[in-house]
């Protein structure tokens, strides 16, 4: 029910059981936020969305008051102003000045509302708290001298992913956040999904970055170079540099991607390809003989490490197949180096991804191969763009390119796999091909496009009456488990990924606090493939090439020894 | 004898978190403090992240997460030992054993701990060393009254 509201001395209309900062935004009347996360209960810890309301002597927070028909806002007035200036400088007076060193110098909340807020000089002078970073997650940088205790951290994490590896530690001006017993990451229960980046105000949170050592490589004339770029990059890239959400711009970054120096660009959608035919056939094979199933998905490691702590006695249903970054990182060393002479010593292996957790799955035991790593170094969707504004090129006047042989060629079915439910959806085109021998006419489908945590679908293929689940955020796949414990069978295949969205809302994408784009890159990605001309994985005719000269089909001896993996029991502090 | 951890928290229903403080509580009665075991315990006890478990723990002054020492000293910081100096009463005694408040001395002889009031007003200010009150105490008698846990066994 609508009812009004007097605002500035303008009437707008509000909504019962709205609180006041969602009917102010509603009405195109901006409050600034720290602590806040759209969807979540408010918190109230920041102080910053407070507004005066007539006949209450204190301000109030307008994210946690409930809007009533009696108000009479003011939501700038000076004394309203003046107190969230003296938050803010509060703030900074326990913050490093270190602004221009810091990772998020530019798109930094606390940064944006010093500035616009007018804070020209230092009022408040006190002991600032001494913290140390903490740099033992291969994903994670901590640094908790950052903080500003907004806790969306704590929250994102134990809300919606419902890991918890976070929370406040101590109490008062001595409070910081971090894992049990404030020891390292690494420890913790923290799966790196990096989730907790995307809504940090400031650069308390960030990834772990090795610039110099992409430079050194990239300089150095005795190694060649070769980077791979996720399904989704192409369509998220392009935020980076102001250009419009969603916005593929494919072609414009291979070429980008050679203009920085490397030797060789690869599309991971071709891993993706790779990796939805051995899926499908693993999976078809397990269908036959009735074994470990439910198979779940095995190409979010975030999921992965979750698993691993968290179900260590499920580890047989997890597909052994390794991610698309980790196929093609093998293929890079084992199939590529070999065709062009080289020896997978002077490959120095890149990917760029949208994710923080593929920085820890690189590192993973079992993703070398006779001591040479798959993939040397993974970059975030940000952490490229640095890269490409870092050497001056100009997006907007790179002209296209293809990207390298042999692996050139790719279906839009790999595409997808940048969204939750894309896998699953590309793994049953590929499926139906293996059982039927025919190619499937229902490309579309809807049940698994929702943005819901879970969906479900149910479908007979030949002989099989096959369920499947796409789990849509890590937080969501407790629940199904539990069913599963319970004995519920009508399930055969289920895709996880520990981001809501999928890869297209991962921990290593653009930060846009007002708005995280991950409809319309979802979008794009959906467009692009009903365009596409070949929608089926294992008809990219690259890939085919690839079975036919070197792995022979799928699930061949020598894709299990490069393209397979295996997984261990994982002590965490939970 | 001492209970053991898992005997303690058998004592409480599995799941229930509002057990949370009172069985941090029981186990540091019995140790004297909680260490990384306990609180993993806990947590898996009541069913929540150690994170969570450890966060609660740190919020309350009354939790310790070091051992104490042999001899535990306490130094009344409340506000009548704070009016007779108290403040340096207890740098004295940090100087003297080269430990802050709250830490252990790394041959587990002594532990300092500042409290908020020990009901002993009218003899202020106070300090207690294992529960035995050292009354009206002045800072020049400090290195005195440690040496003479220095030399206890």
């Amino acid at each position: 029910m609508l009812f009004d509201i007097e605002v500035n001395g303008k009437t707008i209309k509000a909504k019962r059981e709205d609180t006041l900062l969602m009917a102010l935004e509603r009405n195109g009347i901006k409050v600034p936020t720290l602590c806040h996360i759209k969807d979540l209960l408010p918190s109230g810890a920041c102080r910053m969305c407070v507004v005066e309301v007539e006949g209450r002597q204190g301000l109030i927070p307008a994210c946690s008051h409930p809007v009533e028909e009696w108000m009479k806002v003011r939501t700038h007035s000076p004394r309203v102003i003046k107190a969230r200036k003296t938050n803010t400088e509060l703030l900074l007076s326990n913050h490093p000045d270190d602004c221009l060193y810091c990772e998020r110098n530019g798109n930094c909340e606390l940064q944006k509302l010093a500035e616009d807020l007018n804070v020209r000089e230092r009022r408040f002078y006190g002991k600032k708290n001494k913290y140390k970073t903490d740099p033992s997650s291969a994903s994670l940088l901590r640094d908790p001298a950052k903080c500003i205790l907004c806790g969306r951290c704590i929250r994102v994490c134990e809300e919606i992913q419902k890991i918890t590896a976070l929370d406040f530690i101590g109490r008062g001006n001595k409070t910081q956040v971090g894992p049990a017993f404030n020891k390292g990451m690494n420890l913790s229960s923290c799966i790196n999904c990096g989730q907790c980046v995307i809504v940090c105000p400031t650069g308390a949170l960030a990834e772990k970055q090795y610039p110099a050592k992409l430079q050194d490589a990239l300089h150095n004339p005795a190694v060649k170079t070769v980077i791979q770029c996720s399904p989704t990059l192409s369509v998220t890239l392009a935020e980076e540099f102001g250009l419009r959400a969603g916005k593929d711009i494919e072609g414009v970054m291979y070429a980008a991607l050679r203009k920085l120096g490397f030797d060789f660009v690869f599309d991971t959608s071709f891993g993706a390809d790779l990796l939805i035919t051995e899926q499908a056939t693993e999976f078809y094979n397990r269908l036959k003989e009735g074994k470990s199933l439910p198979m779940f998905s095995s190409c979010c490691p975030a999921w992965i490490k979750y698993a691993e702590q968290t179900h260590p006695d499920h580890l047989e249903n997890l597909s052994a197949c390794k991610s698309p970054q980790q196929m093609l990182g093998a293929l890079v060393s084992n199939h590529f180096a070999p065709v062009v002479g080289m020896s997978a010593d002077d490959i120095y292996s890149v990917s760029a991804m949208p994710c923080i957790a593929k920085k820890f799955e690189s590192q993973r035991e079992q993703m070398t191969h006779k001591g040479i790593t798959d993939v040397d170094l993974v970059l975030t969707t940000r952490e490229l763009a640095r890269l490409i504004r870092l050497n001056g090129i100009d997006i907007e006047q790179v002209e296209p390119e293809m990207s390298d042989q042999p692996y050139q060629s790719r279906s839009s079915a790999g595409k997808m796999l940048a969204v939750s439910g894309g896998l699953t959806e590309a793994v049953i085109r590929t499926l139906h091909f293996l059982i039927t021998g025919k190619e499937t006419t229902q490309l579309k489908i809807q049940e698994l496009r929702s943005g819901k945590g879970r969906k479900e679908y149910f479908v007979k293929i030949g002989e099989f009456k096959l369920g499947f689940v796409v789990v849509n955020g890590i937080g969501n796949v407790e629940p199904l488990i539990s069913e599963i414990k319970k004995g519920r069978t009508d399930i055969h295949y289920i895709e996880v990924m520990a981001c809501e969205g999928g890869c297209v809302g991962g921990g290593g994408q653009p930060i846009h606090p007002e708005n995280n784009n991950i409809k319309a890159r979802a979008k794009s990605i959906y467009e692009l493939d009903e365009k596409e001309a070949n929608r089926f994985a294992h008809q990219n005719a690259s890939l085919q090439a690839v079975y036919q000269s070197f792995l022979k089909k799928p699930g061949s001896e020598l894709s299990h020894m490069h393209l397979y993996t295996s997984y261990e029991e994982r002590e965490v502090m939970r | 004898m001492q209970a053991s951890i898992d005997e303690i928290i058998s004592r409480y229903k599995a799941g229930s978190r509002e057990s949370l403080l009172p069985l941090l509580q029981d186990i540091q009665i019995e140790f004297g403090y909680l260490n990384e075991e306990a609180i993993l315990k806990v947590g898996q006890h009541i069913k929540l992240p150690s994170s969570k478990v450890y966060g609660i723990a740190t919020f309350y002054d009354q939790f310790r997460f070091v051992q104490k020492g042999k001899f535990h000293i306490k130094v009344c910081r409340g506000t009548s030992c704070h009016m007779h100096g108290s403040s340096g009463i207890l740098r004295e005694v940090e100087r003297v054993l080269n430990l802050k408040e709250g830490q252990t001395s790394r041959d587990g002889r002594f532990s300092l701990e500042a409290v908020s009031c020990m009901g002993a007003c009218g003899s202020a200010p106070v300090m207690n060393v294992n529960d035995e009150f050292k009354t009206t105490i002045a800072i020049q008698d400090i290195a005195q009254i440690i040496n003479i846990y220095r030399n206890t066994f």
